[in-house]
């Protein structure tokens, strides 16, 4: 993978290939597998990211009871939604497909389950707006991993890392780099849309309720996803990030250090330790069955 | 790690760690066992405990013990799924202590022939894996490789003799580690490999004196669901 957005801004104007075909050959060529078998890959995952959004159950609960059923009430809001037809679709995908992640479904960790709804929501309603291919929208797939590829190894896509900046930020990163190449925005547009959606999500905690991928992180969903629109439509009309895309990674790896261990997934500070977040976790771990009975030295079979 | 590992795994959700991962150790386990398993006792530490019921990790590592992968909507059924298919299992918390991984399982199985492996092993982040202990020695593999287990009394000669072995199959070897619990007792070789080791080299090896167990893990190996 590589470790730069400039590495793949530069590779493809050395190569005359685009940020997708860039990314692609690269992993091609690490992997060592054939160009077919790289685009029979992407398009698994497009098609279980379409899936996932397909197969979500409006009657489904989590096993915490937490989350489940609010992506409907999207959809039935939708005649009144304050964000039009298309900012109704992105926002009732992210939580249809976080929820469904929530209530033991399949999904695309996109780059992680908790953060799987972003790229999906993003994406699928484009490609419902502007009647995309598949191939196309399978490219936009490379793009995004790109992104987030480098976001791993200059810095962490893992929230008890990094904290949810890691998660929804990257996540959001990828989404709104992957919207400018749908749109036919060039390729420093899509460095520069990942940049801007990082830094709008930086310094985001990771505080799950009862250590459990539901509240927020469900919500949060939405958020990334609007969060990529927001960003993509500002590098698409040619604004920059005043600070170089890589040197904004390097920024989020360095809050993510900064950020106390409460806050990276511990389920120890920020929403999970309200009062009534503490409740939740202590009614949680009452009704639990393995955690009912006292740890205790294994017998033997 | 690849593209692959930043769009993806397609996996039954919602945590890469506490389910995906969960899945993983229990199919590793299973493939460790190279047989049906009968009974498991499953022992939780840490936010495994913590957490793992709101997280599914407990349907996740039963779901891997019955050879389900990490993308299988069965995962969520698996439960149900043991009962048809003779696993029982028990599920309990226990603490490994301050050096554990807080997402980490002590497997203590059987299988449907009577071998029996107790197996410890956490799950690292992103749904990648570590084998800790097997049969309460120090084992540390990532289930990447095939990987040749060999509980010998410590005596000179060996690790010789497996090396040789090897050498002869043309196995090609990724990483070697050696431990044992004090000199002259107990000692075990993890040895990861290139290539896989043939069975019946392996079958040579169980019978080699002052060898007391040969464990072999294939990533590449399915069990049948059909009853023998």
């Amino acid at each position: 993978m590589f470790g730069s957005l400039k590495d793949i801004l530069e590779a493809d104007e050395e190569r005359g290939t685009s940020f997708w075909e860039t990314v692609m050959e690269d992993d091609r060529r690490e992997e060592n597998i054939s160009m077919e078998k790289s685009l029979a890959k992407m398009n698994e995952i497009w098609q279980a990211m379409l899936e996932s959004d397909r197969e979500y159950d409006e009657k489904l609960k989590s096993a915490s009871g937490l989350t489940g059923t609010d992506a409907a009430k999207i959809g039935r809001h939708r005649e009144d939604s304050l964000c039009s037809e298309f900012g109704s679709r992105i926002l009732e995908r992210a939580l249809r497909i976080a929820e469904s992640n929530a209530c033991m479904k399949r999904i695309v960790a996109a780059p992680t389950a908790g953060s799987s709804g972003v790229v999906p929501a993003v994406l699928i309603s484009m490609q419902e707006r502007y009647h995309y291919s598949d191939e196309y929208m399978v490219r936009s797939l490379y793009v995004a991993a790109g992104i987030g590829g480098v976001i791993a190894v200059r810095a962490s896509l893992s929230g008890a890392e990094g904290g949810c900046q890691a998660e929804i930020g990257s996540a959001s990163a990828m989404a709104a780099g992957a919207a400018v190449f749908l749109r036919g925005g060039t390729d420093r547009m899509i460095a520069d849309a990942a940049a801007i959606a990082l830094s709008g999500l930086m310094g985001l905690v990771c505080d799950p309720v009862a250590g459990l991928v539901e509240v927020p992180c469900v919500k949060r969903n939405p958020v990334g996803a609007f969060n990529a629109i927001a960003a993509a439509e500002m590098a698409l009309s040619g604004i920059t990030s005043r600070i170089p895309p890589d040197e904004v990674i390097d920024a989020m790896k360095s809050v993510g250090h900064l950020t106390a261990s409460e806050l990276r997934e511990t389920g120890k500070g920020g929403l999970a330790a309200t009062p009534t977040g503490r409740e939740i976790s202590r009614k949680l771990t009452a009704g639990s069955p393995a955690a009912a009975e006292s740890p205790a030295k294994p017998e033997t079979v | 790690m690849n593209i692959f590992d930043v769009v993806g795994p397609i996996m039954v959700g919602p945590s890469s760690s506490h389910t995906a991962g969960a899945v993983r150790i229990g199919l590793t386990a299973r493939k460790l066992m190279g047989e049906r398993i009968s009974y498991a006792q499953i022992l939780l530490h840490g936010s495994f405990l913590a957490t793992g019921h709101g997280h599914g990790t407990d349907r996740a590592i039963v779901a891997g013990l019955l050879g389900l992968n990490v993308d299988d909507r069965r995962i969520p059924d698996s439960f149900c799924l043991a009962r048809e298919r003779g696993l029982s299992f028990e599920i309990k918390g226990i603490d490994l202590g301050e050096e554990a991984h807080p997402n980490s399982v002590e497997l203590i199985m059987k299988s449907v022939s009577g071998r029996r492996l107790t197996v410890v092993a956490s799950s690292i982040g992103g749904g990648r894996i570590w084998i800790d202990k097997i049969d309460g020695l120090d084992a540390n593999f990532s289930g990447d490789y095939p990987t040749l287990i060999v509980h010998n009394l410590d005596q000179p000669g060996h690790v010789a003799e497996v090396t040789t072995m090897l050498e002869h199959k043309s196995v090609n070897i990724a990483a070697m580690q050696l431990y044992r619990s004090g000199r002259g007792g107990h000692a075990v070789m993890v040895i990861e490999c290139d290539q896989e080791v043939p069975p019946d080299s392996i079958e040579w090896l169980r019978k080699v004196e002052g060898v007391e167990k040969v464990t072999y893990y294939s990533p590449a190996v399915k069990i049948s669901e059909q009853a023998e």
